[in-house]
């Protein structure tokens, strides 16, 4: 597959180092390659001994396994975060504000901004929610949102999380791990901390209880210890000092949800959940479901209780939802939107499917609502037949397919098996959102460690990285 | 804190002195097998160490006759036995392990490097290092537990959960251990002062650390219903009812105080602490000291069952759960299990 030439975030095609990563580049300069190894060695001790594993529940083999973490921290400066943060954060706006839209009066439906049966007909769109009021207006309370970089000044959005994302404990155990590692690299200069975040989050959480609850009790919902992500879920509600509750520990009743404690029956104004929707309430969703708490949506409606992030927000994280965030941002917000979408062309246009036609060789062709590569066309590494057998069934039924094009991801220099070189990189900064919207300034860098690859998933050989913003 | 981390620290302590109490029966049954029999086989010290940690009829069914290897195997490793030791330190650490953020790192490390050494245990290693010094080695890892719960928990209320599931346990396990070793050692009672005889009774003793105890109280010469009065009504010997009775009022006292409110519980371990302070050991001989010792039990299991009610989590049936973000069925409902095998012993 020719690739174009990836942007490197440290040296520039001339050989010249980006000045955020000066410090960087002295350090790698004068560390020896033993003395990396050994630092990376004991890096992995830290997050054994800490208990930071990310639990794969298969048969056979440990299933308590690391995420492989690189030494080599990610920088941004000052400006540039600037600009993303500011990019993130409308974003989130304007995810909050199509949310209550279209559980209210769906105005951006009757304008024709939205096509109504992509939403109306969407599988993350719940009906429940139509005219629930939820506190503040706010229903994506924490998103984590997934950039990619292809040059100086250009960022695009892959996706919005803003069911339940996850990696933050990564963010957070990544620098306080760097921190113990390497002090002296921190000593030089002034890198914005993170570790305010649960602190933030529990701000957050604390202003949208429901009116009336002065002194919120807070508490974080976890499907429990086989979850995946169970460690960070535990981490988090170590880190706000609340209760991690698993649906076992909650009940209803008149429509108001306690927990049970040894002193007895104590009431939660706001919930942290780490379960998707349809586990929630096996009386409102999944009747099968025993994760979650009978009767918790009645609560919720009866607006006894706050749930984060609300039930539903998944519609606005949809892949054919994505397409239009750019018009949601300029519908409601009337802003241009700072950060780029990845060009998306919908073969349901006649105009974009025409472009997609002529352009097979450069595109990557997707099903609306496939997954797992089925159905998947990448143009550039395609044979001629099986470009023109696609062309086919793109005509036959153009409205299932979208086609984008192929990216050059950003690489950072990254240490591995031979040395120093660089690897792909992506980005996962948090947005939080309630009576005001916060950022820390960081997220989590996740990185394809195999030479050349730009899949960064933890599950097909992806790492992490600490990533700094260096205050101005 | 939860009811169901109240419930993750009691069983945790429950299942770390029932390992440890596991390896005490099996020391003692080893030492006695030691001996000359008068029938010429040892069968009656593995039957008996079975009966004292109540699986018989489990073992009648899988077993059938009790002899040194499939005792110390079912008793050990077998991990069909929900109270094996195997069973019980992996028990003791899925406890611990659900709250692991709710203990000191030394608790977890201990629990945790505990099942991770029993887990690679096979019988043969376990017989080629020693039945002996796996018994020493089950016990130390429990006083280790014992010293990182005393010495680095907060000693709020997640500790007193810990301290109750320890004594209710332990009560539990002394009155087992004595009314089965009164029975097989009371028929011999008529030749008091024979050599034999009096090594049995240092292995009783000796089974629960209490030896020295013993002489330092009451001399050299073993006497039948002095051994009862030390394991019963001495408050100062730690493995005694009275000692545990008096921890397990301590602790729900404590707990009444930090909530503001007295159970059930508390009246009836008041009751039972009562009975134990102002019992006398002619009185207990009087009732019969088998009638005794099972009332005792039955009102050590009513008081877990009414602790169980009055502060943790009421457990209803785990059903399978949906695949994508389930947890293993079954795990949860272990801890039950391990109580109701202790009532139906």
């Amino acid at each position: 597959m020719t690739k174009p030439p990836a942007f490197d975030e440290m040296t520039l095609p001339d050989g010249s180092v980006r000045s955020v990563y000066d410090n960087v580049d002295k350090w790698l300069r004068e560390a020896a390659t033993d003395r990396l190894d050994l630092k990376r060695r004991e890096a992995d001790t830290i997050f054994r001994r800490l208990g930071i594993t990310f639990s794969v529940y298969t048969e056979g083999g440990d299933p308590e396994r690391l995420i492989p973490f690189d030494i080599i921290p990610r920088v941004f400066g000052a400006d540039e975060w600037a600009r993303l943060s500011a990019g993130c954060v409308q974003r989130v706006q304007g995810i909050n504000a199509f949310i209550r839209d279209i559980y209210h009066d769906q105005e951006i439906l009757r304008a024709g901004v939205v096509p109504s049966e992509q939403v109306l007909k969407n599988d993350q769109f719940r009906p429940e929610m139509r005219g629930i009021d939820v506190p503040r207006d706010i229903y994506a309370h924490i998103v984590g949102i997934d950039m990619v970089r292809t040059g100086e000044n250009e960022f695009y959005v892959l996706e919005d999380n803003a069911r339940t994302p996850s990696g933050v404990a990564y963010m957070l155990e990544n620098r306080e791990v760097m921190m113990r590692l390497f002090p002296e690299l921190f000593a030089g200069q002034r890198i914005a901390p993170v570790d305010t975040y649960a602190t933030e989050l529990l701000r957050t959480l604390s202003s949208v209880a429901p009116s009336g609850a002065s002194n919120p009790t807070i508490a974080v919902l976890t499907p429990g210890i086989f979850n995946s992500a169970y460690f960070e879920h535990a981490f988090l509600a170590e880190g706000m000092g609340v209760e991690l509750v698993e649906g076992q520990d909650l009940f209803v009743d008149d429509k108001k949800v306690y927990m049970r404690t040894p002193a007895g029956p104590k009431r939660v104004d706001v919930l942290y959940r780490r379960i998707d929707d349809s586990f929630l309430d096996p009386q409102a969703f999944r009747p099968d479901s025993v994760l979650g708490v009978p009767g918790l949506m009645s609560a919720y409606r009866a607006g006894n209780i706050n749930v984060a992030n609300a039930v539903g927000t998944g519609i606005s994280d949809d892949k054919s939802i994505y397409t239009y965030m750019p018009e949601i941002i300029r519908f409601y917000l009337g802003e241009e939107p700072i950060l780029n979408n990845v060009p998306t062309f919908s073969c349901r246009n006649d105009e974009d499917c025409k472009y997609v036609l002529a352009h097979l060789d450069e595109l990557v062709v997707k099903e609306v609502h496939g997954s797992g590569g089925y159905g998947m066309l990448i143009g550039p590494t395609a044979t001629q037949d099986q470009r023109e057998e696609f062309a086919k069934r793109i005509k036959a039924t153009p409205h299932v397919y979208i086609a984008q094009p192929t990216l050059a991801l950003s690489t950072c220099p990254t240490f591995v098996d031979s040395g120093v070189a660089p690897r792909h990189v992506d980005l996962r900064p948090f947005v939080l959102s309630g009576d005001q919207v916060r950022m820390v300034p960081g997220g989590l860098t996740r990185v394809a460690l195999p030479e050349g690859s730009l899949v960064v998933n933890s599950s097909q050989g992806g790492g992490t990285k600490d990533t700094w913003v260096l205050e101005g | 804190m939860l009811s169901r981390t109240a419930d993750n620290l009691y069983w945790m302590g429950r299942y770390i002195e029932r390992s440890e109490n596991n390896a005490r029966i099996l020391d003692v049954a080893h030492r006695m097998s030691l001996l000359p029999s008068l029938t010429g086989e040892h069968r009656t010290e593995w039957q008996s160490a079975i009966t004292i940690s109540g699986g018989e009829t489990h073992f009648a069914e899988h077993y059938g006759t009790p002899n040194e290897t499939n005792a110390v195997y079912y008793m050990t490793l077998d991990r069909d036995n929900s109270s094996s030791i195997y069973s019980c330190l992996r028990a003791a650490r899925e406890n611990c392990r659900a709250i692991r953020h709710a203990v000191p790192t030394e608790v977890w490390e201990a629990v945790n490097t505990t099942w991770f050494e029993i887990r690679d245990m096979t019988q043969n290693r376990l017989l080629s290092r020693g039945a002996q010094q796996f018994y020493d080695w089950v016990k130390e890892r429990s006083s280790l537990f014992r010293g990182v719960t005393v010495g680095t928990m907060l000693q709020d209320d997640s500790f007193h959960f810990a301290r109750l599931g320890t004594f209710l346990e332990r009560g539990d396990n002394t009155a087992r251990i004595l009314d089965v070793k009164f029975h097989v050692l009371l028929p011999m009672g008529e030749q008091i002062g024979g050599a034999l005889d009096y090594y049995q009774w240092t292995a009783l003793l000796r089974s629960v650390s209490a030896l020295r105890n013993y002489r330092h109280v009451f001399g050299s010469e073993v006497v039948p219903s002095r051994v009862a009065q030390l394991l019963i009504l001495m408050e100062a010997m730690p493995r005694s009812l009275h000692h545990c009775q008096a921890e397990i009022v301590t602790h729900l006292d404590a707990l009444g105080v930090a909530y503001g409110q007295r159970h059930e519980c508390h009246r009836m371990a008041g009751e039972a602490h009562a009975k134990l302070r102002f019992g006398k050991i002619e009185h207990i001989f009087d009732v019969g000291l088998h009638e005794y010792l099972t009332d005792y039990i039955e009102r050590n299991a009513n008081l877990g069952v009414q602790i169980a009610k009055d502060f943790l989590l009421t457990r209803e049936p785990v059903i399978a759960e949906p695949a994508s973000q389930g947890q293993t069925p079954g795990m949860q409902t272990q801890t039950m299990g391990g109580m109701s095998q202790t009532q139906s012993g």
